[in-house]
């Protein structure tokens, strides 16, 4: 099995096309879902109401590329029957569409958390706290979606590598969110709303994950959803 | 063809998985063949059949290189690749149907439970009996459908009195799952069905005879959609009592119906394994590139 995939010299060129369309559809979702989660920290860091408006109203062009994509699949699975790293490449890319629709969703959830911190004067001074786990998680998706683009397996592990320094950061975060609730009572609720954003953006790393995975599952054909780390790295690095 | 005590000569298509290193090979030239290696395992724990080193010559043509692979007891194996790839060549060696082709060279071996079949003490009647085929195109005697079926039992002698002949006449055809459909005309003329009706009547009388395998050769190719359905239904319940080769030409079938995969490029066996693993993750370049659709 060759260690990149050829999407192109089937016989059918329009075939190639299909295939090829619905992996750069991805990767433009990927784009636009990256985008919505780097305006919605920055929403939330900066205190930007038109920012945190903007990327809460336009949730729903993530969630009508997932649709589009999806269907896009369907229709090559129903007319192409494909096989083999085509089979993967199109089972893959639903479960992808899937993954970047919840990245989506998370980042519409801290714009609309900063929405509400806005209102509130107390948030000011505690709001910036997730910005570094929030530049790590971005940077994740980003590179997860880069292997993909490329089909590189160690890059996608090497990217996937990083998710324990994000829970770890997340963990930090949530102590000092902790210990500013301790020391000021009566902003709980404005402290709570941040770290739900920090919760987001931890989960956006799990889903970056998840991306990685599927890079590995097209190029090697073994899903490795469920190996740990090592494992993964000791099979295919 | 060379008698059959010569197991240790067999064995260079027979190890098993050599993914990486067959890559950079480039089969096509001849020079690389003789060093090329079966990627997957092409022995089964059950053999009802075993091909060693076989090799197929049609005068200088050389059509089967070195070919080694079981066929497990009550499996369906199927046999793809392009056109040439001398599949259906391979096939043909299993019931020495290339017998009768003068220009026909084979070597190597081929066993049944165990016992050469190109030994030349082998009765090739008897053989073909044990090994019976299904053709591409249905091919009826032009006799009515019970002289179809019963033709096979008589001249092997295996039914006493009409009623037996009865008896195994109305099994082969339900086998077939044709009974219903011709019970009330079986003195009607088997050219008369319609073309899957004629596949599964020929189907009926190659089973007629008790086979052990049965081998088919595209069974399908020249049948509509629902009829096609009909027989991979029937090679379903046929690997209950049956060992069964297939060769097609459709990838679809052979996904449907076999339990491994054999994939064939110019008289070589590429790859060999289990038909989920050969549809979803081919381990060989070559087979990559026919199953999806790809030139080479």
């Amino acid at each position: 099995m060759p260690d990149s995939l050829n999407l192109d010299q089937h016989t059918s060129q329009r075939y190639d096309a299909e295939l090829e369309g619905v992996r750069s559809r991805l990767l433009e979702m990927g784009g636009l879902v990256e985008e919505q989660c780097r305006k919605a920290l920055k929403a939330l860091v900066k205190d930007n109401v038109e920012l945190a408006r903007e990327v809460a109203e336009s949730d729903y062009r993530v969630n009508e590329m997932e649709v589009e994509i999806s269907a896009r699949c369907t229709d090559i699975l129903a007319l192409r029957q494909p096989a083999a790293s085509d089979l993967r490449v199109v089972v893959s890319v639903i479960r992808m569409t899937a993954d970047l629709e919840r990245i989506g969703d998370e980042a519409e959830k801290i714009a609309r958390h900063a929405l509400l911190l806005s209102e509130r004067r107390d948030a000011a001074s505690f709001r910036g706290d997730p910005k570094h786990l929030g530049k790590q998680a971005i940077a994740q998706l980003r590179g997860a979606l880069d292997a993909f683009a490329r089909m590189d397996v160690r890059a996608a592990i090497e990217t996937a590598a990083q998710d324990p320094e994000i829970d770890q950061e997340f963990e930090s975060v949530t102590r000092l969110l902790i210990s500013h609730m301790m020391e000021h009572p009566a902003s709980v609720k404005s402290l709570l709303r941040v770290n739900w954003c920090a919760r987001a953006l931890e989960r956006i790393g799990d889903h970056a994950v998840n991306l990685c995975e599927e890079v590995v599952f097209q190029v090697k054909g073994s899903d490795v959803r469920h190996l740990s780390l090592s494992e993964i790295r000791q099979r295919y690095l | 063809m060379q008698e059959s005590d010569n197991m240790n000569q067999v064995t260079t298509a027979a190890s098993a998985g050599v993914p990486r290193e067959a890559k950079g090979l480039d089969i096509r030239n001849h020079a690389d063949v003789s060093a090329y290696k079966t990627t997957g395992n092409p022995m089964v724990t059950n053999p009802k059949m075993s091909a060693r080193g076989v090799n197929v010559f049609y005068g200088e043509k050389h059509a089967i290189m070195d070919v080694s692979l079981d066929i497990g007891e009550n499996e369906v194996i199927a046999m793809i690749g392009p056109s040439g790839c001398g599949k259906s060549t391979f096939l043909r060696c299993l019931n020495r149907m290339n017998d009768i082709i003068p220009i026909c060279r084979v070597q190597g071996n081929i066993m049944l439970d165990g016992e050469d079949i190109y030994h030349s003490r082998q009765d090739t009647v008897l053989l073909r009996a044990r090994v019976g085929m299904v053709f591409q195109k249905p091919n009826p005697f032009p006799k009515s459908i019970y002289e179809n079926v019963a033709y096979g039992p008589r001249i092997h002698g295996l039914a006493h009195g009409k009623v037996e002949m009865d008896e195994i006449v109305e099994s082969s055809l339900r086998r077939a799952s044709l009974w219903d459909e011709v019970k009330d005309v079986l003195d009607k003329p088997g050219t008369g069905l319609s073309g899957g009706q004629q596949q599964r009547l020929c189907i009926a009388r190659a089973i007629a005879v008790s086979p052990e395998v049965i081998l088919m050769d595209e069974p399908c190719s020249a049948l509509d959609p629902i009829a096609t359905a009909r027989i991979e239904e029937l090679i379903d319940e046929l690997k209950e009592r049956f060992t069964i080769a297939i060769v097609t030409h459709s990838m679809q079938q052979a996904a449907r119906v076999s339990q491994r995969t054999a994939y064939f490029h110019l008289g070589k066996l590429i790859e060999v394994g289990q038909t989920k693993q050969i549809f979803t993750n081919p381990q060989h370049e070559l087979t990559e590139n026919y199953i999806t659709g790809r030139f080479g």
